[in-house]
């Protein structure tokens, strides 16, 4: 296994997102760009509201991918985007309701793809962890005479965020030799890949093996103690880069 | 063309039908349930774009979406890694699933049913695989081959393919949270269970060329 290449991390780069990052892994460029919007909250949980990945890799990032409807990689990508959120309750959904059945937050999370070199997943849930810690919410009463929403702009609060997932991809060569943060030629040339995503508490959010090439429980192992150390290293970076945020 | 199926869907294709559950092992709990999955297999044909193997999922209501690309995508992939992608050269085999229905732990059912396909239509494979569905409830206990109900209270709900050479862990994919102990567990029990599955093709097989 090789050592990941030093990668950078932007946060609130777009303004007229409610949140947002850009995260370079190498040379993977994915951009993040969170916006919150008011919707009603589902029937079946009338206190939760909703996040809603979406990933895209347009033509301008990779020659593998044409101009049109998202393609198989795009939508693998947001399926697992959705996941790693669900299961490791990155947010609560309850936190993000205003009202009980009448009114919630749906945070509509978009990853543009600017430069494919392989590893999306890993830059996609670096991005999405970034821009989610740099989210401020404005304040939202509802107006009792008149029901409808009023919002402060002035008063903005951050999402609480509890727990920190992070992703470690590795490509698989032949059952035996696993590489850490592939690149898109090793991606191609690799028999099969591993996603690992675990959190602060050495908890598995999510392993993703989508097929290729068998793996014995033990060279599993040698990839989980690689994501645990990799865990330790992405969160000082991001708490480093938080920090240095100014509040606006 | 060139090999036999003797499946009513005729020469070229294979058909296979699983309906079976999981062996059950001592110190883990297991159910009895028959999911129902019937693989079409097509191939290998002529393609315009050169594609190793292409996964459908006819729906039953709604139009495929990302949940079900993603499904696809792991069968696929699944697939490519054990079926002898280099005989057949500029070539697409399609395999066809179709869900008669849902009683739980259906992408383990799927994966059985591609296999059985793949073998019943004489398909040259590096290996065997089956699906195996594991549940870990709230007290860390595993449940193999859960029920619908089962999986949605589980903690977390880990499918695995195992692979017959050396019951190597071909695909993962999880929901829900767990530890690193409780992953390690869960790939022993699958490993375990595949046994009784490869045990069940076995007896499959024997059984269809005993009758001819």
């Amino acid at each position: 296994m090789t050592d990941f290449i030093i990668h950078f991390l932007f946060s609130g780069s777009i303004t007229t997102a409610d949140g947002s990052a850009l995260v370079k892994l190498g040379n993977t460029t994915v951009i993040c760009g969170i916006k919150a919007e008011f919707a009603e909250p589902p029937a079946e949980s009338n206190n939760k509201g909703y996040i809603v990945p979406n990933v895209d890799l347009p033509p301008l990032c990779s020659s593998r991918f044409r101009p049109g409807p998202p393609g198989e990689e795009a939508q693998a990508a947001s399926q697992f985007i959705a996941d790693v959120i669900e299961n490791s309750e990155i947010i609560m959904k309850e936190d993000l309701c205003i009202a009980h059945g009448k009114l919630a937050w749906v945070l509509y999370c978009d990853f543009i793809c600017l430069d494919y070199d392989g590893n999306i997943l890993d830059a996609c849930t670096f991005a999405l962890l970034a821009a989610l810690k740099n989210v401020q919410l404005p304040k939202v009463t509802i107006n009792e005479e008149t029901g409808l929403a009023e919002v402060d702009l002035k008063q903005t609060n951050p999402l609480n965020i509890r727990k920190h997932p992070v992703a470690t991809s590795f490509a698989v060569f032949d059952d035996t030799i696993l590489i850490v943060d592939p690149t898109a030629e090793e991606e191609e040339l690799a028999t099969g890949t591993v996603t690992i995503v675990m959190d602060e508490e050495g908890r598995l959010c999510s392993v993703h093996k989508p097929g290729g090439s068998g793996l014995t429980a033990a060279k599993l192992q040698d990839c989980i103690t690689r994501a645990i150390t990799r865990h330790k290293e992405v969160k000082k970076l991001i708490d480093k880069v938080i920090k240095s945020i100014k509040p606006k | 063309g060139g090999w036999s199926s003797g499946s009513p869907l005729g020469p070229g294709a294979g058909a296979a039908s699983w309906g079976g559950r999981a062996g059950s092992y001592p110190a883990l709990s297991s159910s009895l349930r028959t999911p129902q999955s019937s693989p079409g297999l097509y191939g290998p044909a002529e393609v315009k774009i050169s594609k190793s193997c292409t996964t459908s999922w006819p729906p039953s209501l709604l139009p495929p979406g990302v949940f079900e690309k993603n499904r696809e995508q792991l069968i696929r992939k699944t697939c490519e890694a054990v079926i002898l992608g280099t005989l057949h050269p500029r070539t697409s085999i399609s395999i066809v699933l179709q869900v008669i229905s849902d009683a739980g732990a259906l992408l383990a059912c799927c994966l059985n049913a591609a296999c059985m396909g793949l073998m019943d239509a004489g398909l040259p494979m590096k290996s065997l695989f089956c699906g195996v569905t594991c549940a870990l409830d709230s007290t860390g206990a595993i449940t193999l081959d859960p029920t619908a109900k089962q999986e949605k209270e589980a903690r977390a709900v880990l499918t695995f393919a195992i692979s017959s050479m050396e019951r190597q862990v071909l695909m993962c994919t999880s929901k829900g949270t767990c530890s690193v102990e409780e992953l390690q567990q869960c790939i022993a029990a699958a490993q375990r269970a595949s046994g009784a599955i490869f045990q069940f093709y076995r007896d499959s097989v024997r059984r269809k060329y005993s009758k001819t």
